[in-house]
C-alpha cells in the first residue's frame, strides 16, 4: 500500500464519520461543523486528485461562504433543535431500509460489473489542475457557460433579496 | 502511486447515500438542506477523479471546469433556499418539514 493510497483511506474514513455524524447529531450547528469537516476533508481528497485550484475554492465557497451562511441562519432561526415527532414513524426504518438496498446496488455494479471497464487513472504533468491551466480551458472553450453562471448568480441574489424582503412598508 | 477508480467511486456512492438518508430521515429543513450539498459534493468527487482518467490532459480539465460551475451553481442555490426557510419560518413560526403541509388537501 503505497502513500498516496493510506492517505486517500484515513481521508476517506474522516469524510464518512464526519457525514455520519452530521446527520445523527441533534444540534443542527454540530451538523453544520460537522459538514465543514467533510468539506475539507474532501477537498484534501481533491488535492490528491491533482485539482489543487478546485480544492481551494472548495474550501473558500463551500467550507467558507456557504457554510458561515447556513451557521447564520441557524443562529437567526433559532432553529438548533426541532421537535422530534414524525407524522410518519414508519419512515425511518423504511428509509434506512432502501439507503442500504442503494448501496448495495451500486456496490454490485462497482466491484462485480465495472470492474474492467473502469477507466485507470494517469500520470499527470506538474501543471495538471492548477489555476493557470483551469483559466485557460475555462475562458478557451466555456466562456459563455461562465456567462451565464454570472447571470445565474445575479438572478439568485435578486430573488433572494425580494424573498425574505420586509414589506410592512407597503401596507401603510 | 495512483489511487483505483473504485475506491474512489465508492467513497463518492457512501457519500451520497449518506445525503439521501439525511433527507429522508432528518426533519429539521435546514439539515435536509445539508444534505443535499452533501450529495453534490459525491457527485463533484466523481467528476474530479474522472478527470484524471482522460488522456489530453486539456480534455480531461473539462472534469474539473465542469466541478467549478457545480459549485456556482450551488452557492446560488443555498442564497435562494435560505432565503426560503427563512420566509417558511417567518411564516409557519417552525421550519419542521413535516409542519409545512399548507397544500395539503
Amino acid at each position: 500500500m503505497n502513500v498516496d493510497m493510506f492517505l486517500f483511506l484515513t481521508l476517506a474514513i474522516v469524510a464518512v464519520i464526519s457525514a455520519v455524524s452530521m446527520i445523527v447529531s441533534r444540534n443542527a450547528i454540530y451538523s453544520a461543523l460537522f459538514l465543514v469537516l467533510n468539506f475539507i476533508t474532501v477537498a484534501a481528497i481533491y488535492l490528491l486528485l491533482n485539482a489543487a485550484f478546485i480544492a481551494m475554492v472548495q474550501i473558500t465557497v463551500y467550507a467558507g461562504a456557504i457554510m458561515v451562511l447556513f451557521l447564520f441562519v441557524i443562529m437567526l432561526l433559532g432553529a438548533e433543535h426541532v421537535e422530534d415527532d414524525p407524522r410518519l414513524p414508519w419512515q425511518k426504518p423504511v428509509s434506512l431500509i432502501l439507503g442500504a438496498i442503494v448501496l448495495a446496488e451500486m456496490a454490485y455494479i462497482l466491484f462485480f460489473r465495472a470492474g474492467q471497464l473502469l477507466p485507470v487513472m494517469q500520470d499527470v504533468e506538474a501543471g495538471f489542475g492548477s489555476p493557470r491551466s483551469i483559466g485557460l480551458v475555462l475562458f478557451d472553450s466555456y466562456t459563455l457557460p461562465f456567462e451565464i453562471t454570472s447571470i445565474l448568480l445575479l438572478a439568485a441574489m435578486v430573488g433572494s433579496i425580494l424573498l425574505v424582503r420586509d414589506d410592512r412598508k407597503e401596507e401603510k | 502511486m495512483n489511487i483505483p477508480m473504485e475506491a474512489v467511486l465508492a467513497l463518492s456512492g457512501v457519500l451520497f447515500v449518506l445525503g439521501v438518508l439525511g433527507v429522508l430521515i432528518r426533519r429539521n429543513a435546514i439539515v435536509v438542506f445539508m444534505s443535499i450539498e452533501l450529495m453534490l459534493n459525491a457527485a463533484n468527487l466523481v467528476f474530479i477523479s474522472f478527470a484524471r482518467t482522460i488522456t489530453p490532459a486539456e480534455i480531461g480539465l473539462s472534469g474539473q471546469v465542469m466541478v467549478f460551475f457545480i459549485i456556482a451553481v450551488a452557492a446560488a442555490e443555498v442564497a435562494v433556499g435560505l432565503a426560503l426557510i427563512v420566509t417558511i419560518f417567518k411564516a409557519k413560526k417552525s421550519i419542521d418539514v413535516d409542519q409545512i403541509h399548507s397544500l395539503h388537501g
